[in-house]
């Protein structure tokens, strides 16, 4: 049985800097991928750094289990001056979840960036994969508004790169990274008009300053606009419902390095700034956020998770049900978290570590096909099971608890979401979860029909199973999803140390 | 205290699932392939009869796998009612098993290999269902068979099965995920728990909206019951090849269940709160009206297989009201009839398919005279039906005998008056099947002759004779069994 306690002894005694260091290693290393000299150097060192980051991260997470949350100020500068890190039990799941996904993703580039990208444009690949991881690091560790917005387009400008560099493979992927690249910009735009306001009202960027000096300000409307901006302007990075338009190019069109990691990360670390700024920033109890809470954010993200599951049933690419499941899910996501409770937070973050890790399963699968299967509809992937069943059988994994089927992952999650929407009396929410899982049902349904019962055209391209280095990932994020289905404690423990962090003082 | 019992738990669920991956390893040998099946269900079948020794020995076994987050466990415990489930599916799977091999052979049906799989598969989803402590591990293997069963039902893989197979899974997948788990969920919020206990694991816990709510979304949802309106998935299935229809439609899926009602009102609500509940009352009305309404339906049916799967929709609903009459009175009666239905309806299900397998006929209308070429099936089919109406000396008697007393006790009268009408009805569209095909046929005797040189396969037609003869014995072992199910509607003070 893994456990918290086990993970983190295993962990090194913490090094004073690794909050910083989590996030220079990375950024370090992509400078130095960006000029060595091969391919396959620049492999091994972005796969070096993502280990390095893993590391601190669990470093750091045994750090808060231990003594609670860790602030770092960069240089010894304390704030106002200086730039703080702060990491809580929130944080640091964050960080394990982002560090973990990049570990995962560059193993696995070793072999699929091969098949998709020209073998000289390799070493800017991995050094944009690692300026997008270090970019992600540093929004979830840092306590200030603004360095949050740095590191915001940091981790954008790698990914915008990176989508757009699927284009050996499909011109589509150019357009993708164009809209992807324009609607980012418009969000982040937004977020820091949005702390400018909050700047103008309060004179500091720090996070825990705005907080206490939020607080006394009450509902000046300058606060209000501040928030508004805010959150549309992260609405649109979490790929939230009516924003998301952005998500299925990207998700559909860019190399499966990135894919898998976006699909893992992306959205979720825009949501986790999002509830950072709901319910840590802004103070508990406005009526603004309350209302925001219960007429905008819950209805979209119900929204999100029928609409969206609807679309997903109706897409012919394998790619886009995906991505579209995705802003669905992101709904799911979203209505636990607004539930404002411990229970329905932590069910929330659960589930939101949940489906990185199934989504990043499903789209390793489909890469790991699409090696040798130029493929991109669904109907292409008929009767891939008999030629690779490897692969097909880890992408059931990450189907079956995609679709909450019992004994995977996703069943506790959909447990949890149920649980904590029932236990605030929410039936609605409960009514909403129970039939966005029946959608997805659908669309898992096809998908492994096509794969596993259909059996290709004569004549059609097969598939080849994929080789072992892809493969590898792929089966051990496959055992992950059955694994937490049977002892879910360690996600359990890290979504409830992140939802008490959140929510402190709250029911 | 339970030494050994927790390696017969393991045991009932190992031998399915090696059953199923050691079928899958020998498919291309159907000669193995169909000896393996035979063996898996004669071990199977004493395992579970050790298991209902121990359980009757009041030492019942006991398993905890996993606990995949705090408060819920994957956990096994046998009880009567469960015992009784998992041995009657192991042995009728054997039965059953033999009847497969003569009909698929017979039929020279494809994929027979994917066939067995999955049959195996869906006995080890029903020995986790029989076997589950708490409704969370229940709920599990509920879903398990669910989908094993799936393509067992579109095996023809044409047009018509793939759409009976989007109404079954849409019907009991959309039931088990929008009524049952938010019920299960529900009764985990309320109680803290889903385990069983006997008395019942509300019985205080909840108030009488929540109560009403938490019943209805469970007997609802447990839509493998069939109750009306979400029964439409039985008739459906009957595109499915006979032995699928056998063993899956009157034992395994259909009671699969009846028995999670069963076992939600003696375990989980307890006959004190099924008592006092409105809702209660308003499911025996629903079940009522499906009794009535299906046996109806029934007597319009051609096609001899859809006649079946009709009654077998009433029957059902006889189960349901038993699990949900005041007092607990009906819950041994409703156990005793979900054995005995299991033996009467697999018979007719297997002479159908043997019928089927021998002459093409599968209309009703088609069989008149064929009694004569083929004795036994219809002698069989006859004790079938009889045992389904509830005729001595056929094992059905008892069942209604105490479900009806049971009705009467309680003063439902609008249930007892719903199984003595659905009983007659019965006995007017079963019975003539059979007596009519006995009868010599009217004017041009056009019976129709086989399609196969001797008619039945051997291995069909001594799978139905096994099964017709248990009709009859366990007239004669039901009060064995009715004290055997007696600890579940004890009171527990």
């Amino acid at each position: 049985m893994i456990s918290f306690e086990t993970l983190y002894a295993a962990a090194p005694a913490l090094t004073a800097h690794a909050p910083v260091l989590m996030v220079a290693g990375p950024l370090i290393a992509a400078c130095v991928a960006a000029l060595s000299p091969t391919a396959r150097t620049s492999w091994m060192i972005s796969v070096t750094g993502s280990m390095f980051a893993a590391w601190m991260a669990l470093a750091i997470t045994g750090e808060v289990a231990r003594h609670g949350a860790v602030d770092y100020y960069i240089g010894g500068f304390a704030p106002p001056l200086g730039i703080a890190f702060y990491i809580d039990g929130l944080g640091a799941m964050m960080a394990l979840l982002v560090s973990s996904a990049g570990v995962m993703a560059s193993i696995y580039s070793g072999h699929s960036l091969a098949a998709e990208v020209r073998a000289e444009k390799h070493t800017h690949v991995q050094a944009a994969f690692l300026l997008c991881q270090a970019g992600l690091l540093g929004l979830v560790s840092t306590g200030d508004a603004f360095n949050a917005f740095v590191f915001l387009e940091v981790s954008s400008i790698g990914a915008y790169a990176l989508v757009a560099i699927g284009e050996k493979r499909d011109r589509r992927a150019l357009p993708a990274a164009f809209n992807y690249l324009i609607m980012g910009t418009i969000g982040a735009t937004l977020y820091v008009i949005g702390i400018g306001f909050l700047y103008a009202a309060t004179g500091t960027l720090n996070m825990a300053d705005l907080s206490a000096r939020l607080a006394t300000l009450g509902d000046s409307s300058v606060v209000q606009a501040g928030f508004a901006f805010i959150v549309v302007g992260l609405g649109i990075k979490a790929a939230m419902f009516p924003l998301h338009g952005w998500l299925p190019g990207a998700y559909s069109f860019g190399p499966s390095l990135i894919v898998i990691f976006l699909a893992a990360t992306a959205t979720k670390t825009s949501i986790y700034l999002m509830a950072r700024f709901i319910f840590d920033v802004f103070p508990d109890g406005a009526a603004f956020g309350r209302n925001f809470i219960a007429w905008v954010l819950a209805p979209l993200a119900a929204t999100a998770a029928i609409v969206c599951s609807i679309q997903a049933t109706f897409e012919r690419e394998i790619r886009r049900i995906l991505a579209f499941s995705s802003v669905a899910q992101v709904g799911l996501i979203l209505l636990g978290l607004s539930l404002a409770t411990i229970l329905g937070a932590s069910a929330g973050l659960f589930y939101l570590m949940a489906h990185a890790l199934m989504k990043m399963t499903l789209f390793m699968a489909v890469g790991g096909l699409a090696i040798s299967l130029p493929a991109r509809r669904l109907d292409d992937f008929a009767g891939v099971a008999r030629d690779a069943p490897w692969s097909a059988t880890a992408f059931a994994a990450g189907a079956l608890s995609l679709a909450g089927a019992p004994l995977t992952l996703g069943f506790l999650a959909k447990w949890r979401l149920l649980e904590a929407a029932l236990n605030a009396g929410q039936i609605w929410i409960a009514a909403t979860v129970a039939i966005a899982s029946l959608l997805t049902l659908l669309y898992v349904g096809r998908m492994l029909e096509a794969i596993f019962f259909r059996s290709a055209p004569a004549g059609a391209p097969r598939a080849v199973e994929a080789p072992v280095g892809v493969l590898a990932p792929v089966l051990v994020l496959a055992g992950l999803n059955i694994w937490f289905g049977l002892d879910a404690s360690l996600p359990e423990q890290l979504a409830g140390a992140g939802a008490k962090a959140l929510l402190a003082g709250a029911p | 205290m339970t030494s050994g019992g927790d390696l017969l738990i393991f045991l009932a669920l190992a031998t399915p699932l090696f059953a199923a991956v050691a079928i899958y390893a020998v498919g291309r040998m159907p000669d193995v392939r169909e000896t393996l099946t035979v063996i898996a269900s004669i071990a199977l079948s004493i395992v579970t009869i050790s298991m209902f020794m121990r359980v009757g020995a009041g030492n019942p076994p006991v398993l905890t796998v996993a606990r995949p987050l705090a408060g819920l466990e994957i956990a096994f415990r046998l009880e009567p009612l469960g015992a009784l489930f998992a041995v009657m599916a192991s042995a009728l799977w054997g039965v059953n098993s033999l009847f497969s091999i003569g009909y698929m052979r017979g039929k020279r049906e494809a994929n027979q290999t994917r066939f067995y799989v999955c049959f195996a598969f869906a006995m080890f989803a029903v020995m986790g269902i029989a076997m589950a402590a708490n409704l969370f591990t229940l709920f599990i293997f509920y879903e398990v068979l669910t989908f094993s069963t799936y393509p067992l039902v579109t095996h023809a893989g044409d047009a018509a099965a793939r759409r009976a197979g989007r109404i079954y899974l849409a019907t009991l997948v959309g039931a088990s995920l929008v009524l049952f788990l938010p019920g299960i969920v529900g009764v985990h919020l309320a109680a803290g728990s889903t385990t069983f206990i006997p008395g019942g694991l509300l019985t205080g816990k909840v108030n009488v909206v929540t109560g009403n709510v938490l019943l209805l979304l469970l007997v609802f949802g447990a839509a493998k019951a069939a109750l009306m309106p979400l029964h439409g998935w039985l008739p459906a299935a009957m595109v499915a090849p006979a032995p699928v229809s056998a063993l899956l439609h009157a034992v395994a899926v259909v009671k699969a269940g009846a028995f999670v009602i069963l076992k939600t009102s003696a375990y989980i609500f307890g006959s004190d709160l099924i008592s006092a509940l409105p809702a209660a009352t308003w499911l025996l009305w629903v079940a009522a009206g499906t009794i009535v309404i299906a046996s109806l339906v029934a007597m319009t049916k051609d096609e001899l297989k859809l006649r079946l799967a009709w009654s077998t929709v009433g029957q059902l609903a006889y189960v349901t009201s038993a699990a949900l009459l005041p007092a607990a009175a009906g819950l041994v009666a409703g156990g005793l009839h979900m054995l005995i239905h299991a033996f009467a309806k697999i018979t007719l299900f297997m002479c159908a398919g043997a019928i089927y397998v021998a002459t093409g006929a599968s209309k009703v209308s088609e069989m008149r005279g064929l009694g004569r070429s083929m004795p036994i099936v219809f002698a069989c089919f006859l004790a079938g039906a009889l045992c389904v109406v509830g005729l001595p000396p056929f094992a059905g008697m008892w069942s209604k005998f105490l479900l009806i007393t049971a009705a009467f006790g309680t003063q439902t009268w609008i249930t007892a008056a719903a199984m003595i009408v659905s009983s007659l009805l019965g006995l007017l569209y079963l019975a003539p099947v059979a007596i009519r095909a006995l009868l010599p046929p009217a004017g041009d005797g056009s019976s129709g002759g086989f399609i196969r040189p001797y008619g039945a396969p051997g291995p069909v037609v001594a799978a139905l004779a096994i099964t017709a003869a248990g009709c009859v014995a366990l007239f004669l072992f039901a009060d064995a069994v009715a004290a055997y199910l007696a600890p579940i509607a004890r009171r527990v003070p």
